[in-house]
């Protein structure tokens, strides 16, 4: 199912040519990322919602230094947070990504920024994360672009 | 329900071996129906412990290959994947097939030949189990370790070296263990200092890549005794498997291994027993964190308080609760499909007064199996025979 083919229940307008960042929406009002089926609790998937323009927060990181065939050395990693509003009270809405490097967003080289557990970061996308034909997953059967989490300035 | 016994039981050892999957995988297997004293025509059914020998080796149809190596055609067969805790499903497989009335006798082996491969490609072959959202940022399952003992020694502050100390433990407990990959103790400080995987990790928090197979022979608690003497062998009085979130990020609380709550919810309420009766406990420390984790999702101790009891000493070997007297996959050594039979190997080795200079003082012990980070878990409770 693509992005711009699926029912947008955030009230969002897709911009650009830039991929949503899309998670789902299910008939009981919780939103999973990535989507699923059908919801936790077993409601059917009503829509997506748009996490681009969210903030998150850091719930947890790491660096990780021993990284697989087409993955950057170190690969900061983090699972962040959304901040969905007060009217959601599902479980929270969360992801995992890579943290951004300072400048430009695709180079690998430059160590990424520095996170701490409760920081306020965003998404910002990447067209490559990994090298898709380095490691042993099939480079057809999945993307490879995706969105790294930059520290919002405070 | 028919009751379930262990009748035999063997491992290799653990390491780097020149032995590939299938040489591995009979070595153990025979082994183990000596032990039993049975031969491999006397098997209804035979199991297959293995997550990735078509990835690592480009050996599929193991389970088959096995089958005819042992001398154990017409048998059933099959091979049990289920990641790292493919040892533990196929403890649940083989403890099924004899429960259910289909088999009397099964063999279970589980394997893995991994020392071949780079660490890297060892890392991506078990990373390729994770969510392509999670595959693609390049997440290894060291580094959900990483992460969640961030949280961990934030959310209840435990200081860093509470972890240290598991791997110190463990590798005191391996010295013991003649089928151990690491035969060596390890101080604190060596721990702590060495090198920066997964920050905070460091790279005596994991456990190594290893080759190397263990094997298990079941049959009914009514004719065990038709095999082997009244004290050598153990019941299986409660088993339990479980599923988590594949997504890791999803989880509620990820500091809980809800699979590893729900599954020993199940074998406990089966065999009649709660976490305080059990004597000995063999956990899934492929990284030191995840022995806290387990430790307080089995109820031994309360959430948050797992890093105090290695602090104390509760769970050395002399301790009022051993975990990992076998070294752990932390000493031990971790071939994937091999590691959760292995486990029971040295619970059945407890029970049975048969672990040598490892023995402690045991009649009922657990054994938790752990695929991916949590979100696959097999537990298991064996008693001696009384």
């Amino acid at each position: 199912m693509s992005d711009t083919e699926e029912t947008r229940t955030d009230g969002g307008e897709e911009t650009g040519t830039e991929p949503a960042f899309e998670a789902a929406e299910y008939a009981d009002g919780t939103v999973t990322y990535p989507p699923h089926t059908v919801g936790p609790n077993g409601a059917e998937r009503v829509g997506s919602i748009d996490l681009r323009d969210r903030e998150a927060q850091v719930v947890t990181w790491t660096t990780s230094t021993a990284t697989p065939p087409g993955v950057r050395e170190p690969n900061t990693l983090a699972i962040v947070e959304f901040e969905m509003g007060d009217g959601y009270d599902g479980p929270p809405v969360r992801a995992l990504g890579q943290v951004a490097t300072p400048g430009d967003e695709s180079a690998d080289a430059a160590e990424p920024f520095d996170v701490a557990i409760g920081d306020r970061v965003e998404p910002v996308h990447t067209d490559d994360l990994r090298d898709p034909g380095a490691g042993i997953r099939e480079p057809d059967s999945q993307s490879w672009d995706g969105f790294r989490f930059r520290p919002v300035d405070e | 329900m028919e009751r379930v016994a262990i009748i035999g039981a063997s491992m290799t050892r653990f390491g780097q071996r020149d032995a590939w999957v299938r040489e591995l995988l009979a070595e153990a297997g025979e082994a183990a129906l000596a032990d039993a004293g049975v031969d491999g025509d006397d098997l209804d059914h035979l199991y297959v412990s293995n997550m990735a020998s078509g990835e690592f080796e480009g050996q599929t149809g193991v389970s088959n290959a096995l089958a005819h190596d042992l001398a154990a055609t017409p048998a059933y067969t099959a091979r049990i994947d289920q990641t790292s805790a493919s040892g533990g499903a196929g403890v649940y497989g083989a403890w099924q097939s004899v429960a259910s009335g289909a088999s009397d006798l099964t063999l279970l082996v589980g394997g893995e030949k991994m020392t071949h491969r780079s660490t890297s490609e060892a890392t991506d072959v078990i990373a390729s189990l994770t969510h392509p959202v999670e595959y693609k940022h390049g997440v290894t399952l060291p580094s959900f370790a990483g992460m969640t003992a961030r949280l961990y020694l934030d959310e209840y502050d435990a200081p860093r070296e509470s972890l240290g100390k598991v791997a110190v433990k463990n590798h005191r407990n391996g010295v013991d263990n003649p089928h151990a990959q690491f035969r060596k103790e390890v101080d604190l400080d060596t721990v702590l200092d060495s090198p920066i995987v997964a920050d905070p990790l460091r790279l005596y928090d994991f456990c190594p890549i290893t080759d190397g197979s263990a094997a298990l022979v079941f049959c009914p608690e009514s004719v065990a005794e038709e095999y082997v003497p009244e004290d050598e062998y153990a019941v299986i009085s409660g088993i339990g498997g479980a599923t988590d979130t594949h997504v890791v990020h999803e989880r509620v609380d990820p500091t809980t291994m809800g699979g590893v709550v729900d599954s020993s919810e199940t074998a406990y309420e089966m065999a009649g027993v709660g976490p305080d009766d059990i004597d000995v406990a063999e956990l899934h420390d492929m990284f030191t964190i995840l022995e806290f984790l387990q430790s307080e999702d089995l109820g031994f101790f309360e959430k948050g308080e797992g890093w105090k009891a290695v602090e104390e000493g509760v769970t050395d070997r002399d301790g009022d609760l051993p975990i990992n007297t076998s070294g752990g996959l932390k000493s031990k050594g971790h071939p994937l499909g091999a590691s959760g039979v292995a486990q029971v190997y040295e619970i059945f080795e407890q029970v049975t007064g048969d672990a040598g200079a490892r023995q402690v003082e045991a009649d009922t012990g657990l054994a938790c199996n752990v695929g991916g980070f949590g979100n696959c878990v097999t537990t298991a409770i064996l008693e001696a025979n009384q």
